[in-house]
């Protein structure tokens, strides 16, 4: 197992919009295994990009990184501009205002309807009412969902909660989303709109980074795939596929 | 803050007593039968301190005077007496009045062979006490008085209601601290339950980027919420059951109650109030914003 407190040089990119330097990311968890092993990656605007591995391999604590949910054990996690490694604790909401987030299982607030809940975003924002007002119904038709704000989020299928979702995450005019999964709770057909709105999103401007497992996606969209495996990157190439470990 | 936020907090505040209504419900619930409790405690307790004062003020001290003494003197020292702290107020009995009293209670028509005041030495001052348990202090003052010829005092029933009143503060005490700490830990569990269940949409808010400010602010107005209710409903339910209640005792033992009478309602919700919004308003903005603040490290 390589020393991942062997010291490093330190390399800064301000244009990259994701910059990972040497990062490893240990659990206290007494197996004594890093999540994340001296893993360095740059995104910069207006990339796609998969990040892909099976269960273990760290996708999940690389997007917990990503959101300041977690700290690095080693190395350097700059998302923005920020430095996630020093940023104080009442600058996080301010940074995660910046960041457009998508989940597997959707994370919408239940007892609200659609309206509301993209509302939300812009609420914490403090973005005026009026203006509100008219940047809701706007977003909401972008992902297809023009005529359904004022249904409650669970009574809508799979499908649409991820566009509700994905709405969410887009009323902000985010630099950069990121997505957990998002298809992993949807059926093929869903699936594929979904991912269609995400490229329909990056072709306008966005950097999005998309976490899955699902093969077929990931090979379809010939986009940037960074292959994980119990914590390392194994593989980054540019229209990539995914690679079976088998 | 903007004024928006402040009142969109509010507003969602009240939101979430309707989104969860369930939660709601068992958190006002168990505030009311809590505080219920606890005011009905209050109630006997007050009650009883009054009952234990009442007849402690029926206990007096006589103090009687050489013969000889001047109408002025002891007009001077029944001033001194009456400006003491231990002293509720005085009652000067002359020797006329004691002999007409004596003469009314024990003798009737057989009173008649007297031509004299048989009680000419027996001017004296009934003492009534503020608080039975400075008797002694009193009558060593009073003994040391040169024209004090005697004091009379009761010091068995003093010591009675001076011990008697320390036992209704220590048990009234004991139980208003019990009740006190279980209605603190029934409510405040029911606050931390019914917050913990919504867990997720405080992660979500953290997540899309909110302050804990943001967040935390419609928990707490929720809970003060609901904390003002459970300790409305519990005053408005003994106010209206200590009004009847006591107008029923009064009337069915006016035997008893002839020798006591129960406080006014006003008095016994001027105690109450307090206690009861301070209690419900302060668990409920407590346990919200503690149990949210456990939430906040997204």
């Amino acid at each position: 197992m390589p020393d991942i407190k062997k010291k490093r040089k330190k390399v800064k990119n301000t244009d990259d919009i994701i910059f990972l330097d040497h990062v490893s990311k240990e659990y206290d968890d007494g197996t004594g295994a890093p999540a994340l092993n001296d893993v360095s990656v740059r995104i910069g605007p207006g990339e796609f990009v998969f990040i892909v591995g099976d269960s273990g391999s760290g996708k999940s604590t690389l997007i917990k990184l990503l959101l300041r949910e977690l700290t690095a054990t080693e190395g350097t996690v700059n998302v923005l501009g920020y430095n996630l490694n020093k940023i104080r604790h009442r600058m996080i909401p301010k940074f995660r205002r910046k960041i457009g987030i998508v989940f597997q299982d959707f994370r919408l607030l239940k007892d609200r309807n659609v309206y509301e809940n993209v509302a939300f975003a812009q609420r914490i924002i403090q973005v005026p009412s009026k203006e509100m007002k008219k940047n809701v119904p706007a977003v909401l038709a972008s992902v297809g969902l023009a005529g359904k704000y004022k249904v409650r989020t669970k009574s809508l299928s799979g499908g649409e909660q991820q566009r509700v979702a994905i709405a969410r995450a887009l009323v902000n005019e985010p630099t950069l989303l990121l997505c957990d999964e998002p298809t992993g709770n949807l059926d093929p057909v869903n699936t594929r709109e979904i991912m269609k709105l995400l490229n329909d999103i990056n072709q306008a401007g966005t950097t999005v980074v998309v976490v899955t497992h699902n093969r077929d996606i990931v090979n379809e969209m010939q986009k940037r795939v960074i292959t994980l495996k119990k914590g390392v990157i194994i593989s980054d190439e540019e229209e990539g596929a995914y690679i079976d470990e088998d | 803050m903007r004024i928006s936020t402040f009142f969109y907090s509010i507003r969602q505040g009240f939101r979430n007593i309707f989104r969860n209504k369930s939660f709601s419900l068992a958190s006002i619930a168990t505030m009311t039968a809590c505080l219920f409790m606890l005011g009905v405690v209050v109630c006997i307790t007050l009650n009883a301190q009054e009952a234990v004062k009442t007849a402690e003020q029926g206990v007096s001290v006589t103090v009687y005077f050489n013969e000889g003494t001047s109408d002025e003197r002891i007009a001077a020292i029944g001033d001194d007496i009456g400006r003491r702290v231990e002293v509720s107020h005085t009652d000067f009995i002359s020797a006329d009045q004691a002999w007409d009293s004596f003469k009314t209670e024990y003798l009737g028509e057989f009173s008649d062979g007297f031509t004299e005041n048989p009680l000419a030495n027996s001017m004296h001052y009934e003492i009534y006490l503020s608080d039975v348990s400075m008797q002694s202090s009193l009558v060593t003052y009073l003994q040391s008085i040169p024209e004090v010829r005697k004091v009379n005092q009761s010091k068995v029933v003093a010591d009675f209601f001076s011990g008697f009143d320390s036992l209704v503060g220590y048990i009234s005490l004991g139980m208003i601290v019990i009740l006190l700490l279980v209605t603190i830990f029934l409510i405040s569990n029911t606050v931390t339950v019914g917050i913990s269940v919504r867990k997720e949409e405080i992660n979500i808010m953290k997540y899309i980027g909110a302050t804990d400010f943001f967040v935390r602010a419609p928990y707490v107005v929720e809970g003060i919420i609901i904390g003002a209710v459970g300790a409305g409903l519990p005053l408005i339910a003994l106010y209206y059951l200590y009004i009847n209640v006591t107008e029923f005792l009064t009337a069915k033992f006016s035997v008893i109650f002839n020798f006591m009478e129960f406080l006014p309602v006003d008095v016994i919700m001027k105690q109450l109030i307090p206690i009861s919004f301070a209690i419900g308003i302060g668990i409920g903005f407590l346990g919200s914003f503690v149990t949210v603040r456990k939430h906040l490290k997204v």
